[in-house]
């Protein structure tokens, strides 16, 4: 089944501060969208605002999930219709067991339970892929998590949950060379059944992975769309481009 | 997480219970003989009371614990009679009152996992009994009234040994006006394998609920104590001061839970206090959920070398409650050494406060201690405050201290449902985990109950 996402004509606020203007997009099944542009520009903004994180006021637009209106759904009701929004800076919840949060998750999101050792095993393929040891499962959520084992859990919850859109807000920063390539094929073994937002300050990703867009934020609005050439005039010019 | 049923009113509802008798509010000499009287007590314990009343009459507020001043002393009544009778049978239990048991799930933890039951409704204890194999290895477990007719000797050797009733205003009170409680005595070497339990229900409004307990380990004996204690929000402005007297000799082992849920308007005003002999190990578990103010802080004295504590309590504070909490470890031997643990949780406006004493004077060569206070906080007009007095003055010591206040701050909250985990059931991990030291120290039954009490708690607190 085909699923998308569209945003249209989207302005963000926080505060008294307009962060977001006008800003349309659609992804659906089988697209990777790249969103690139400097800091503070609106990226995280825009992933914030499809996550529902309610600091963030839409004063106008819409996003629609498959045609129905998402700007009333609560976070987790977001996430259950198959939304997964990766954090740029992952939160630790001490006390939290990784493998409890997961399996909460996991149900939640799948409408279903498991027991406790089905879990595991679902887990424990995903983290063998991924290069994190087992012992993850003993500790609380991302607390004494390096930068790059935070983003591995993170890439973690994309592979077990599954989700019909993602946006993956910087999951690349941090990263190593083999995660990169696993984060790649991950998301192209994901494609048939998932539309990718991918926000990136990095070409690296763009390795392995075939963008169907690449867009360009500055200062609040999406300014340029279009294919790989527009990473490479990033490249050589920064983003004066558009 | 398997789901649980939760149903807000487990702890908090009323029976209407016609009471046999009720002093009239209010505090005098003659209130204290005339409750000797009704016991029909001995003379020398009948002049215990009385001096007691003496001290507490002669001692100021205590002027340190926040929101004590709002107490009332003159509108509280001192004793309340609901049950002429202490059965051995539940059945025999007036049914008002074992309807409250029977909601509060006792008969049945009873028949699962405990040694020994032990039931206060307001002043009296209504039901007491031990299982058979435990009376046979001399175990002996029953509410202090009767110990004090049936065990005259050990009573007047250790009642009153280890707090004083000039220990403090409180201690006073109670030495003065105590009713029911738990005695308890475990012969040398025996080791009680499933827990005693003794549980603390007040009904009756603006009452004076006075528990004393007992508890002496002989040398190398183990025994597990739980005492749980509620009451219902109709029970308003009441007053729990407890007294709690543990006599730990050589090579015993005595573990003291309490699971306290009072409702917004009990004060809970307890003195705790243990005796640990040679190589003897006190733990204190404590639980404090609920009440207007909890004034409690339990104690090891370490007397002989080797003795060790472990004190650990949770606290949990929403509007309009303050949970001043602590604990206190006094090192007077060598090669002792004591662990205090202290988790608090403040919402809605509530405050907690985490006042601790450890002392290793010089001579206790060798001793150790270490103090943990961590503090979770969810929002700006909660407060938690941290006191952790330290007098150390033996060089030999092994000291550590860390504290550390969290806050469940927006991020956590949005995070977990950006995973599809509801708020709510976010909340509830997120306090679960910070709490889950506690409730690995509890037996199985208790930690599932504990839960149950803290997932309602937040469940009313965050809506």
């Amino acid at each position: 089944m085909e699923n998308r996402i569209d945003i249209e004509k989207l302005s963000v606020r926080i505060k008294e501060k307009n962060l977001l203007r006008e800003v349309s997009l659609h992804v659906k099944t089988g697209e990777t969208h790249i969103l690139m542009g400097p800091n503070g520009s609106g990226k995280t903004t825009l992933a914030r605002a499809i996550l529902g994180d309610k600091r963030y006021t839409v004063t106008e637009g819409r996003i629609e999930f498959n045609g129905a209106d998402m700007l009333k759904l609560k976070p987790h009701e977001r996430a259950r219709m198959g939304i997964f929004v990766s954090f740029q800076e992952p939160v630790t919840l001490q006390g939290v067991n990784t493998l409890s949060f997961l399996k909460a998750s996991y149900e939640s999101i799948n409408s279903t339970k498991v027991t406790m050792s089905e879990f595991k095993n679902i887990v424990g393929k995903n983290l063998q892929r991924i290069g994190l040891p087992e012992s993850v499962n003993e500790r609380y959520v991302n607390e004494g998590f390096s930068g790059g084992e935070k983003k591995k859990f993170e890439l973690l919850q994309l592979l077990l949950l599954k989700p019909k859109i993602a946006i993956l807000d910087e999951i690349d920063t941090g990263l190593d060379l083999d995660s990169m390539k696993v984060l790649s094929n991950a998301v192209n073994e994901m494609l048939p059944e998932t539309g990718f937002l991918i926000i990136t300050h990095n070409d690296r990703i763009l390795k392995h992975i075939k963008p169907t867009l690449v867009h360009v934020m500055k200062e609040g609005s999406i300014t340029r769309s279009g294919g790989l050439e527009l990473v490479e005039e990033i490249e050589k010019g920064g983003y004066k481009i558009g | 997480m398997g789901k649980l049923e939760i149903k807000a009113d487990r702890y908090d509802f009323k029976e209407d219970i016609d009471y046999k008798m009720r002093f009239p509010n209010g505090l005098s000499e003659k209130t204290i003989k005339n409750l000797s009287d009704i016991k029909g007590e001995p003379n020398w314990m009948k002049e215990f009371r009385l001096n007691a009343y003496r001290f507490f009459s002669r001692r100021p507020m205590p002027s340190w614990i926040d929101g004590l001043d709002q107490l009332n002393l003159d509108d509280i009544s001192y004793f309340a009679l609901a049950s002429e009778k202490k059965s051995t049978s539940w059945d025999e239990v007036p049914q008002k009152i074992k309807d409250t048991y029977d909601k509060l799930g006792i008969p049945e933890a009873e028949k699962k996992a405990l040694g020994g039951v032990e039931a206060m409704f307001d002043s009296t204890v209504v039901y007491n009994n031990v299982r058979e194999e435990l009376k046979k290895e001399g175990i002996i477990f029953c509410d202090t009234d009767s110990a004090v007719k049936d065990y005259p000797e050990l009573v007047k050797k250790y009642f009153g040994k280890v707090v004083s009733p000039n220990d403090n205003k409180f201690a006073a009170l109670n030495s003065a006006l105590w009713s029911g409680g738990s005695f308890i005595y475990v012969p040398k070497g025996v080791k009680v394998k499933l827990p005693l339990q003794a549980y603390f229900r007040i009904n009756a409004a603006n009452l004076g609920q006075f528990e004393r307990t007992l508890i002496i380990a002989d040398e190398g004996a183990d025994v597990t104590y739980i005492e749980g204690c509620s009451a219902t929000t109709y029970s308003k402005e009441s007053l729990h001061a407890a007294v709690v007297e543990i006599i730990a000799m050589k090579g015993a082992h005595v573990k003291y839970i309490t699971i306290q849920s009072w409702v917004c308007d009990v004060f809970s005003v307890s003195s705790k206090r243990a005796f640990a002999y040679e190589n003897a190990y006190v733990e204190w578990i404590d639980a404090n959920v609920g009440a207007k103010l909890t004034a409690k802080y339990p104690s090891v004295y370490m007397l002989e070398p080797g003795a060790k504590a472990n004190i650990l309590s949770i606290a949990f504070a929403d509007k309009d409650q303050h949970q001043d909490a602590g604990a206190k470890a006094v090192h007077l031997a060598p090669a002792t050494s004591s662990v205090i643990r202290s988790k608090s949780i403040c919402l809605n406006g509530g405050r907690t406060t985490y006042r601790g004493l450890v002392k290793i004077p010089r001579g206790s060569r060798d001793s150790s201690t270490s103090v943990t206070c961590d503090a979770l906080i969810f929002d700006d007009y909660s407060r938690t405050d941290t006191y952790p007095y330290m007098e150390i003055s033996e060089e030999s010591a092994d000291v550590s201290h860390e504290a550390s206040v969290g806050k469940i701050g927006d991020d956590q909250r949005l995070y977990m449902e950006s995973r599809g985990i509801p708020e709510n059931e976010g909340i509830n991990m997120i306090v679960l985990g910070f709490v889950g030291e506690f409730v690995k120290e509890l037996p199985l039954e208790f930690a599932l109950e504990f839960n149950r009490l803290i997932k309602i708690n937040m469940e009313n607190a965050v809506g």
